[in-house]
């Protein structure tokens, strides 16, 4: 699919990516900037993702994360930064992204309700089929040959997500967990060489979450390079080779999941910062950790001021 | 379904909350005690109230309020016979009275298997889920009919003194009836899964066609009014008992399992219609006003049903087929001089009503919803007021403005002349029989194309668009393109039917495509069901039938069509016939006994054809 032979290691990358240099680049965004009036929901975010990896995206609420998926699949045009998939500029145009092989599930779920499960993964598949009304109303020869493979591929998928006995069953009469699993079926339909996944694992229990986390392994295995936004930190810490931490629309840290975990500017990002009640010497190191934070921030917020004065 | 027990839970659920919602909207007393008081609605209060004023003894007034409706009946209801039917006769039910008894009869046979233990379990067999719900449609049938009958007593004769005590007494049966049936309970319609072998479903099929061509026919044949309103309350409440007897459900699931034969055996029916009519016109011409309307709705379908998109000015597409049909047609009247064979000309329709579907659609379809449905009535008038002003005087002369183009000729096909009775089996029929036959062969093309588009690529992605356009868009549906597909398509199904609709009526005026009928028209697919095409076409034909048997309610015909349209939104948004959920629902239901047989993993969608 690659065009362009893309260097392997962009200087965006961190270094800690782990065995990265070897593998393709599938998704690089740079610069990528989403601003709604006045507010810049998320502000100069790089991230690549190399074949075969797995990259978790948190932070808190509010944080950007899904406006940041929403700027890779077209949902959005970003106002500023470039999307490229193995090379091609992607154009900020939901179904031409999907055309080029990113797909995506929602966060809070978005299936075609009234329709059957077997049928949404068919429209997930919508761009990977050609056949048009003619053939469809004189049943070509092309049109049963297409639809009996679109049938296969989509009873394959459901068996795939672990649901093959859902296929007749309409959507919104699927239990919760199945629905979030049929959205990942609907996404591979599309046979995308980047899923991103915007919290597959909210509302599960603790069973399911480990179903999901096996599934999202298994997709790795199927050669597909992965991105998931999620609040559940053992999910992703467990899963991810990587995670990148977005905080008030930007990226304030990067790298594997134990340097990510042990970050101050992280835990303060996401617990605050201890007022009171606190024994001497972890006030020092909170307060250096304060310190640290407030340094980050003391950029973006003078940014914001200054657009809030010029617009 | 798998047996796993947490999945069964799941189901359960699901099928829980399914029940409560179906029991608000068929107002089941069962559960009524169960909810909580601020969840009830007034027929559910009134149920409950019912159950602690009669307690036990519901069932016995049930009874006696049955006998005494089975003795109204046998007594005259009004002094004069010049009421239709004649109802002074005693022992002698006519008419409207021969409903109630109908409805009064079953309904104490019915009752009386609950208290007699062999036919208890027979019917327990036939009826799973009680007869609760049959007797309580059949009690209020009895009582509506009998009200409505006094009613029109009173507004045709002049004046209550009119009523015959047999006719109070009649009420008054249906009043006791209804208040003791309404205190049985009964348990929610489930779908009866026993399957029969396919020679006797097809034979079912066969016998329901019949009935419902047989209701029909019977139906047209009455001509006074006031009997025609008390035949269409005593279908209706006939419809009604079946459904809560399950019949509806199962036949319909057994016409699922044999979608072929059910497809054939309706249009053959449909085609037996004429043969019922000998050589008069006078309700040919009428159906074939039906069809074109119903072929008109079923297009529309396919933009609304299929594609979400509210089109109100759709009316416009079959004025553009119409003005095709009557400027090539050869009318006198006509400014354009050709006349080139009928199958051109359709195709010429098909071709103007879609090209005007990409000038309108490409514009509007960058709209949604409501903005969409204001930019397309827009475009209806704009065609309406366009085609009044082509007359030579402030534009082009084209259409003859409002005179429109009358005179047109009858279609001549193959040296076949609509314009003659038309000789079939020996059969002579009159020659409105010509265009219905004709109509109803566009009427199976456009069901076709709407069948075979829905469960295609092209389908799933109009009805993923309805369904969320957003994310029908991140699946990799280009919306704009597919919408404007389903525009075009529908465009193109109205223009041919324009053609037909300009030789059938044999005038053309601006008047005939205004905001109104394309209001109908959506009517008629909201009222039968979106996206369904058993629905769309009952919609179609009740919306056009019946205003042509109620003359007598002409200057009232849109408030009753409003008033119609209230109680069914109300009571049934899903429409008459609702759509592909309800199918599916069927589905599940095989696929939950074919696990229970230990049968393996379900076959694929195979009822869909």
């Amino acid at each position: 699919m690659s065009t362009a032979a893309s260097p392997t290691s962009s200087p965006g990358a961190p270094t800690s990516v782990p065995s990265g240099a070897a593998r393709e680049t599938v998704l690089r965004a740079e610069g990528v900037t989403m601003r709604f009036g006045g507010l810049v929901a998320v502000r100069d975010v790089d991230l690549s993702v190399s074949e075969g990896e797995i990259v978790g995206l948190i932070g808190p609420n509010g944080a950007g994360k899904t406006t940041f998926f929403n700027c890779l699949t077209g949902l959005y045009a970003p106002t500023a930064g470039v999307v490229t998939y193995r090379g091609t500029v992607l154009p900020p145009v939901p179904h031409k992204v999907t055309q080029a092989g990113v797909a995506r599930t929602f966060q809070n779920i978005r299936l075609f309700h009234n329709m059957t499960a077997m049928e949404n993964v068919q429209v997930g598949g919508h761009t990977r089929t050609k056949v048009g009304l003619f053939d469809a109303v004189v049943r070509t020869p092309r049109f049963r040959r297409e639809e009996e493979a679109s049938v296969q591929k989509a009873r394959d998928l459901l068996a795939f997500v672990g649901m093959p006995r859902a296929a007749q069953t309409v959507a919104r009469n699927l239990p919760y967990g199945d629905q979030r699993r049929l959205e990942i079926a609907r996404a591979l339909a599309s046979d995308p060489g980047l899923l991103l996944l915007d919290e597959p694992t909210a509302g599960m229990n603790p069973q399911e979450t480990r179903e999901a986390k096996d599934l999202v392994l298994r997709i790795r295995d199927r050669g597909l390079a992965v991105v998931v936004i999620e609040h559940d930190m053992r999910f992703i810490f467990s899963l991810c080779d990587r995670v990148a931490v977005l905080v008030q629309g930007q990226k304030l840290v990067e790298g594997l999941p134990a340097e990510v975990q042990a970050d101050e500017r992280v835990v303060a990002a996401y617990l605050g910062t201890p007022t009171d009640d606190v024994v001497d010497e972890e006030a020092l190191e909170v307060e250096a950790a304060e310190a640290r934070f407030a340094a980050a921030h003391a950029q973006p917020v003078t940014r914001a001021a200054d657009t809030e004065e010029t617009q | 379904m798998s047996g796993t027990g947490r999945e069964r839970d799941d189901a359960n659920s699901a099928s829980v909350s399914h029940t409560s919602e179906s029991a608000v909207l068929t107002s089941d007393a069962g559960s009524a005690t169960e909810q909580h008081a601020r969840e009830l609605t007034w027929t559910q209060r009134l149920d409950a109230l019912l159950v602690a004023a009669l307690g036990r003894a519901g069932w016995a007034v049930a009874v006696v309020g049955a006998l005494l409706t089975v003795v109204a009946t046998m007594l005259p209801w009004t002094y004069t016979a010049e009421y239709p039917e004649d109802l002074t006769v005693y022992f002698y039910p006519a008419g409207p009275q021969l409903y109630v008894l109908v409805f009064a009869v079953t309904g104490l046979v019915l009752l009386a298997t609950e208290r007699i233990p062999p036919l208890t379990t027979l019917v327990r067999r036939l009826l799973p889920h009680g007869v609760g719900g049959t007797v309580r449609a059949l009690s209020l049938g009895c009582f509506v009919l009998a009200l409505a009958v006094v009613v029109f007593i009173t507004g045709t004769l002049g004046g209550l003194v009119n009523v015959d005590p047999g006719g109070y007494l009649a009420v008054l049966g249906g009043l006791i009836f209804s208040a003791g049936a309404r205190t049985l309970t009964s348990d929610t319609v489930t779908a009866i899964r026993g399957r029969l072998p396919d020679a006797v479903e097809i034979a079912v099929v066969a016998v329901a066609m019949l009935v419902l061509l047989f209701l029909i026919v019977a139906g047209l044949d009455i001509d006074e009014q006031q009997s025609f309103a008390a035949y269409v309350i005593f279908v209706g409440f006939l419809g009604l008992a079946a459904t809560r007897a399950g019949a509806v459900s199962w036949v319909s699931g057994v016409a699922g399992r044999h979608y072929g034969v059910t497809v054939t055996a309706a249009f053959l029916v449909a085609f037996l219609f004429p043969f019922t009519q000998g050589e008069s016109n006078r309700y040919l011409n009428v159906m074939a006003n039906v069809l074109i309307f119903a072929v008109v709705a079923m297009g529309l379908n396919i933009v609304i049903g299929l594609a979400g998109l509210l089109d109100l000015g759709y009316i416009a597409f079959l004025g553009v087929g119409a003005y095709v049909g009557a400027l090539l047609s050869g009318s006198q009247f006509s400014t354009i001089d050709v006349v080139p064979p009928f199958p051109v000309v359709l195709l010429a329709g098909a071709f103007a009503a879609a090209l005007f579907g990409v000038v309108i659609g490409v514009p509007s379809i960058r709209t949604r919803g409501d903005y969409l449905a204001i930019v397309t009535l827009g475009f209806g008038e704009i065609f309406r007021l366009t085609m009044n002003n082509l007359n030579g005087s402030s534009g082009p002369d084209v259409t003859n403005g409002p005179n429109g183009i009358p005179d047109i000729p009858h279609l001549e096909f193959f040296g076949w002349n609509f314009g003659e009775n038309l000789n079939l089996f020996g059969f002579e029929l009159g020659y409105f029989a010509n265009y219905y036959f004709i109509e109803l062969v566009l009427l199976a093309f456009v069901v076709l194309v709407f069948v075979r588009s829905n469960n295609s690529r092209v389908g799933r992605a109009w009805v993923a668009i309805r369904e969320d356009e957003t994310a029908a868009a991140a699946m990799g549906v280009n919306t704009f393109r597919l919408k404007v597909s389903a525009f075009v398509l529908g465009a193109s199904l109205a223009g041919m039917a324009g053609v037909l609709k300009a030789h059938l009526s044999t005038s053309v005026e601006p008047t005939q495509f205004q905001f109104l009928e394309s209001a109908f028209l959506v009517a008629a697919i909201v009222l039968g069901g979106m996206g369904t095409v058993t629905g769309v076409l009952l919609g179609a034909v009740v919306l056009r039938l019946l205003p042509e048997k109620l003359r007598f309610l002409d200057d009232k015909r849109l408030l009753i069509f409003g008033l119609a349209l209230i109680v069914i939104m109300r009571f049934r948004p899903e429409g008459i016939i609702p759509s592909r959920r309800r199918a599916a629902e069927f589905h599940e239901d095989e696929i939950d006994e074919a696990l229970a047989h230990g049968l393996s993993a379900p076959g694929p969608a195979g009822g869909k054809a």
